[in-house]
């Protein structure tokens, strides 16, 4: 078995089912808790429409915060829809999706992934940047923050070696000569997969957890959401 | 560290406490070090629910909450960030009890919390946090970093890690029924002077009432006035209505304290006399953390839900202007309304004030980051209390003078007197030319 196949295969799907076990036990963790009786008289009932509500109101900061946060919540957008729409939008990836799962959708045109992809290197580089030198995100960060900044940033280094080795080309002209470089960038992003579940990373699920679980205590009492 | 001669109060100065320790005592108990780092860790997962785990799992150190910090944006002091006024109770839950601590343990990836980290996180957890929420409602995660705050001072008082002041009048109102020596005795003297030199009906101890009034022990010790204002209004609702002496001590600084049998015990006294009475409706003062203690969890301690309904007296003013048993007189001013953090943020009553506001008829003028958004006074969540708390609760003040002096407002008023007492006590300090007023004082004084 070469490193692609490799790759491709049972690295594929350890890493997969290492993000999807430790996900769901991450969740777990939360939902063996028991939900609390609250007593209290509600001011409305409405705890899931609040929930819900939390979930799209904390997409973006409240205009009173707006101000003093917009750098961090722009530069989090730009690196957050730079990579959905390289991960989802590049023909290869496609192609790719479409031997693992059997479903696929149009690509996007080359020059829109080429600014996506230059997008999300400049803000995630600004991201390091910041989580370097702001006194508080030094003071807050632990190796967590590091190495989740590492495991995405890696993917996106080792793409870009790729789109350099077949020279915009695709499907390129022989494929097996770059089987190295295709295989490394499929490893790298096996690797976000096996760190999603311990880290911050998992925020991609317990985002919605968290908010919902805000919004509806909040709701319940009349507060601001 | 006991006794009430231990900690004289301080009656006199423009912010009531404890007289200023000489020597400070912010080690309660004799436990031993590893007892005391056990029962703070068990006393912060007490309870643990859905909720709390789900906070507990979501930071991703965005560091967003220090921007909506007044003690952070008055200092510019990383450790003031609100999240990390955790950090020791998050590597404690992510080691003891998290998805993943079995591997935190078996490779101490996670070391465990020392007694000094403990220590050094009260000044944190308790002088520079007021418990405002304001970082709750900055947090793209959606973390109530504001409730976990309250957890990790449960821990902290079991683990005897209280800051002098507050453990010293928290164990007063225990023992004695109120933090600043509002004894019923006191009580009964007061409403027997007021009476008489306002010539108002008081009523004190009615066997049966519909309206079972409360009273902060800073209105009873500092602004009498509240008690005369609040017989004004009652009485022109024409209002079955008492004050009792065995449940009159809304404050609780159980719970601002972190003492969660103190908390259930202030709330009960309440609870109990609003039941003897057989009064339909518990009317809380003015003051924040009372409406939260009674109104979010009142119910919670009690076991069942309360046979009365619980209003702020925001809320009653609002409600009787409403059905027209408060008519007023319109007056001729130009005011602002400090939102004290646990009533409109915490407590969902933002509304109730500005429609009391609005039936004065005065020339209202909001701060800039108003209602749920406004700055904290700095002086919440028992930070007032506590001496050394002082310079920087007198920098995060500053912000507050600077969104009330913007308004260019004649008057400035809130519904909180622990707000007021910190308006009262920055105002002396700073020199300041501004007084802050009470919603329920100017409703009385304008009664048709």
């Amino acid at each position: 078995m070469n490193l692609l196949a490799f790759a491709e295969g049972p690295a594929l799907v350890t890493s997969l089912s290492v993000m999807i076990i430790g996900l769901a036990w991450r969740l777990v963790a939360i939902f063996r808790h028991p939900t609390q009786r609250n007593l209290s008289e509600p001011r409305s009932t409405a705890t899931i429409a609040g929930a819900v509500r939390c979930i799209f109101t904390r997409m973006v900061p409240h205009q009173e915060f707006r101000s003093s946060t917009k750098l961090s919540s722009t530069n989090g957008y730009a690196y957050h829809v730079g990579l959905a729409v390289v991960v989802f939008g590049y023909l290869p990836h496609i192609d790719f999706l479409k031997r693992v799962v059997g479903i696929s959708w149009p690509a996007l045109p080359n020059v829109v992934i080429y600014l996506a992809a230059g997008l999300t290197i400049i803000s995630l580089l600004l991201a390091i940047m910041l989580r370097l030198s702001d006194p508080v995100l030094q003071l807050l960060s632990n190796f967590d923050d590091y190495f989740s900044w590492f495991v995405t940033m890696f993917p996106v280094a080792t793409g870009m070696v790729v789109l350099g080795a077949i020279g915009g080309h695709y499907p390129p002209n022989d494929p097996s000569a770059h089987d190295l470089a295709v295989a490394i960038h499929l490893l790298s992003v096996e690797l976000l997969f096996l760190w999603l579940p311990f880290g911050k990373l998992a925020h991609a699920a317990l985002v919605f957890v968290s908010r919902s679980a805000m919004g509806a205590d909040f709701a319940r009492k009349g507060s601001r959401i | 560290m006991n006794g009430v001669d231990s900690h004289p109060l301080d009656l006199e100065s423009p912010r009531l406490t404890v007289k200023a320790p000489e020597v400070r005592y912010d080690k309660q108990g004799n436990n031993p070090d590893e007892e005391r780092i056990a029962a703070a860790i068990l006393a912060f997962a007490k309870d643990f629910g859905r909720t709390a785990a789900a906070y507990m799992e979501s930071c991703v150190h965005c560091g967003q909450c220090a921007q909506a910090c007044h003690y952070y944006v008055a200092s510019k002091e990383p450790k003031y960030t609100p999240i990390w006024k955790l950090e020791p109770f998050k590597r404690a839950y992510a080691r003891e009890s998290g998805p993943f601590a079995f591997i935190y343990k078996a490779f101490n990836l996670k070391p465990k919390v020392t007694i000094e980290e403990f220590q050094d996180w009260q000044t944190l957890l308790y002088d520079s946090c007021s418990m405002c929420g304001r970082c709750s409602l900055i947090c793209p995660m959606g973390i109530d970093i504001a409730a976990l705050v309250g957890r990790a001072r449960h821990g902290m008082f079991q683990a005897g890690l209280v800051p002098h002041e507050l453990w010293a009048v928290a164990e007063r109102a225990e023992r004695e029924g109120s933090p600043l020596g509002a004894t019923a005795k006191v009580l009964k003297e007061r409403i027997g002077w007021l009476a008489e030199e306002h010539d108002i009906d008081i009523p004190l101890d009615k066997e049966i009432a519909d309206v079972l009034v409360t009273l902060s022990s800073i209105e009873i010790m500092k602004y009498p006035n509240s008690i005369v204002s609040l017989a004004k209004v009652l009485n022109h609702m024409e209002a079955s209505w008492t004050l009792r002496s065995d449940g009159y001590e809304a404050t609780n600084f159980g719970l601002l304290s972190g003492n969660f049998q103190w908390q259930s015990d202030m709330s009960m006294r309440l609870i109990n006399a609003a039941i003897a009475c057989k009064a339909k409706l518990m009317v809380l003062p003015e003051c924040g953390h009372a409406y939260g203690a009674l109104r979010w969890e009142g119910a919670n301690i009690y076991g069942k839900t309360l046979p009365f309904r619980v209003l702020h007296i925001s809320e009653l003013l609002e409600e009787n202007i409403k059905n027209g048993r408060i008519r007023l007189n319109p007056m001729n001013k130009s005011l602002t309304f400090h939102d004290p953090c646990q009533i409109s943020r915490r407590g969902g009553a933002t509304e109730a004030p500005r429609k009391v506001i609005s039936a004065l008829g005065v020339d209202f003028r909001e701060m800039k980051d108003t209602g749920d958004f406004n700055w904290c006074c700095g002086g919440g969540g028992g930070v007032v209390t506590i001496h050394r708390a002082d310079p920087l609760r007198y920098r995060a003040f500053e912000i507050k003078m600077k969104q009330i002096d913007d308004t260019g407002a004649e008057l400035a008023v809130t519904a909180c007197s622990n707000c007021r007492l910190t308006f009262d006590d920055g105002k002396a300090h700073f020199h300041w030319d501004k007084s802050m007023h009470s919603l329920l004082d100017l409703v009385a004084d304008n009664l048709v």
